[in-house]
């Protein structure tokens, strides 16, 4: 069990890290999308309601799955569509008047 | 450790490397996209990895498994289509929702593992240090990302919200979140204390939440947004998941690197932010500011006059403001951009990095409208462009280019600004005298080389588009 842990926290602690190293100097052009873009890596949380699924087993247990479940996936789904969205406009360097997509209503 | 568990572990960690090169990929916008669509491969892998991973090793029930799609699936269509409809200008508010829910989902994940580890017995504290820790920060962020959403959304006044004993109620909230928190950690298992913990921390989170002013609100969705990385950390070391501990570290750490570029970017400190804002120190310096709408010094333009002024420049530096993302405006700007330009007019935008409702939100906004990424300057190359341009085009944008900022004293003082004094003219298309968020008059509009053009940017622009083309082709 204390193994576990001090293998977790080490974990985490490099983790920490590497995202302390990762993002270092970011253009403020970027902010927004990189905020969005993290936002989506934390929906990962969602393996956690995968995992609060096979250990449920009592009517708290199963309205809880279904919360996390609703919340992650939102976030998880929502999160990476948005950022595309987002970064597709950036993506296209040179948009000439021809392709003035009207696809997007908003 | 068994083979399976060390080949789902192998796995976890090439997800990590795939979100970790993902964010590293969008630090330039040539290779963001890439750099998203990988981090979400690597989600794919993490997400397939742990339904295998579970349904081997815990089994559950089909009602569980049941629930469970029901669950996703709602949340998937929710979260897809707000992501493909929202409009652009309303993607601050959207990105506060997604950090709300992260935080919820983490702690009702910590809830479920506390409901399904009490039958066996007393919990380790391994296990229920990170259940509590879990719970506080996931029942915060969910609060204070619903609260400034609402800010932002201006459902909720963007005005610092305090009222009597606030402070107080703040204090006792997190005292009382932190106590129940180490009780429930050395007493027996008890759900209800968890509870408490939960009900204090939201109450923690809308109360650190409302006193902070609407323009710092992005600040606080991005340290919000760190936090829920933290929490998704927790949960992970609650259910003993590596792929959470990866992912929510990652995220809790760059989180809050980004926060900090941010608040720089606005020459803010977070503590300042956080312990409640602009509006409290200088609330008097806002009541003295706004009332005195005096026009005796300013030059009032009319459409045509910025038309024939705009048409006759070489060069025209175009600075969007906040006016201009709240107008939606961006089409209407590109447009007469375009129109610039086909006439042989040298146009560029000068982008300060918080113009828009957060640092970067103005280029999304432009980029949506098609305005080619190599037009848009950044705070020095706009500066630099400031000294040898004709027109300066200010539109809804105020403290971002209040020469103010130079000297000391002032709330603006020693703010990053766009020189736009130092072009030849300047053209401020707002809506009225009312000063900007800092609560302070601006000198530009009162420079003798300044003309005020009144309206609202959508349709001044619509206007001055209309002129320009008569103009031209007369």
């Amino acid at each position: 069990m204390i193994e576990q842990l001090f293998s977790n926290l080490a974990i985490f602690v490099l983790s920490l890290l590497v995202g302390v190293e990762v993002i270092s100097k970011i253009p403020s052009t970027l902010h927004t999308p990189m905020m969005s873009g993290a936002n989506a890596i934390h929906g990962v949380v969602i393996a956690g309601a995968i995992v609060t699924a096979a250990l449920a087993d009592s009517p708290t247990g199963y309205v809880l799955t279904f919360i996390a479940g609703v919340l992650a996936a939102a976030n998880v789904f929502g999160g990476y569509v948005v950022t595309d969205r987002m970064l597709q406009m950036f993506s296209k360097p040179n948009a000439t008047p021809v392709n003035t997509d009207t696809k997007d209503p908003s | 450790m068994s083979t399976f568990e060390f080949v789902v572990g192998v796995v976890y960690l090439a997800a990590a490397t795939l979100f970790v090169v993902g964010l590293h990929l969008m630090r330039a916008p040539s290779t963001a996209r890439r750099g998203n669509l990988i981090s979400a491969g690597g989600m794919a892998v993490a997400v397939i990895t742990t339904i295998v991973f579970a349904a081997i090793s815990s089994g559950g029930t089909w009602i569980g498994w049941g629930v469970l799609l029901v669950g996703v699936s709602v949340g998937a269509v929710f979260g897809i289509v707000q992501a493909r409809t929202v409009k652009m200008t309303a993607i601050p508010q959207l990105v506060s929702i997604f950090n709300a829910v992260g935080g919820g989902a983490a702690a009702a994940v910590a809830f479920a593992s506390f409901v399904a580890d009490t039958d066996s017995s007393a919990l380790s504290l391994t296990v229920s240090i990170p259940i509590v820790l879990d719970v506080l920060i996931g029942s915060v962020t969910f609060a204070g990302s619903l609260i400034a959403a609402g800010k932002l959304q201006g459902i909720i006044s963007g005005k610092p919200l305090t009222f009597p004993g606030a402070r107080i109620l703040n204090v006792l909230a997190a005292l009382v979140a932190v106590g129940a928190g180490i009780w429930a950690l050395f007493g027996p298992p008890n759900l209800t204390l968890l509870l408490v913990v939960l009900i204090a921390s939201l109450v923690f989170g809308l109360l650190m939440v409302l006193p902070i002013g609407g323009a710092d609100a992005p600040v606080i969705v991005s340290l919000l947004n760190a936090f829920t990385g933290l929490a998704v950390a927790m949960a992970g070391f609650a259910i003993n998941n590596q792929a959470l501990i990866i992912a929510g570290a990652l995220v809790g750490a760059a989180g809050t690197i980004l926060t900090l570029q941010m608040a720089k970017a606005m020459n803010r400190s977070v503590g300042a932010i956080v312990l409640g804002g602009f509006g409290t120190a200088d609330s008097s310096g806002t009541a003295a500011g706004s009332p005195a709408e005096d026009l005796t010094n300013i030059r009032q333009l009319t459409a045509d006059d910025v038309a024939i002024q705009l048409a006759y420049a070489q060069h025209v530096l175009i600075v969007p403001g906040y006016g201009l993302a709240a107008a939606q405006a961006q089409h209407e700007v590109a447009e007469l951009a375009k129109l610039l330009i086909s006439h042989g007019v040298d146009v560029k935008y000068a982008i300060h990095p918080v113009a828009g409702r957060m640092p970067g939100h103005m280029n999304v906004l432009l980029a949506e409208a098609n305005v080619p990424y190599e037009q848009m300057l950044q705070l020095d190359d706009a500066n630099a462009a400031f000294d040898n341009c004709d027109v300066a085009l200010v539109v809804g944008a105020n403290d971002v280019c209040n020469p103010d900022a130079r000297t000391p004293g002032n709330a603006v003082s020693g703010m990053p600004i766009l020189n736009a004094d130092h072009a030849k003219s300047v053209v401020v298309i707002k809506r009225s005298m009312r000063p900007g968020y800092a609560g302070i008059s601006n000198p530009l509009f009162t420079d003798p080389k300044t003309g005020m053009f009144f309206a609202d940017a959508k349709k001044g622009l619509a206007d001055i588009t209309t002129a320009v083309k008569e103009y031209v082709t007369a």
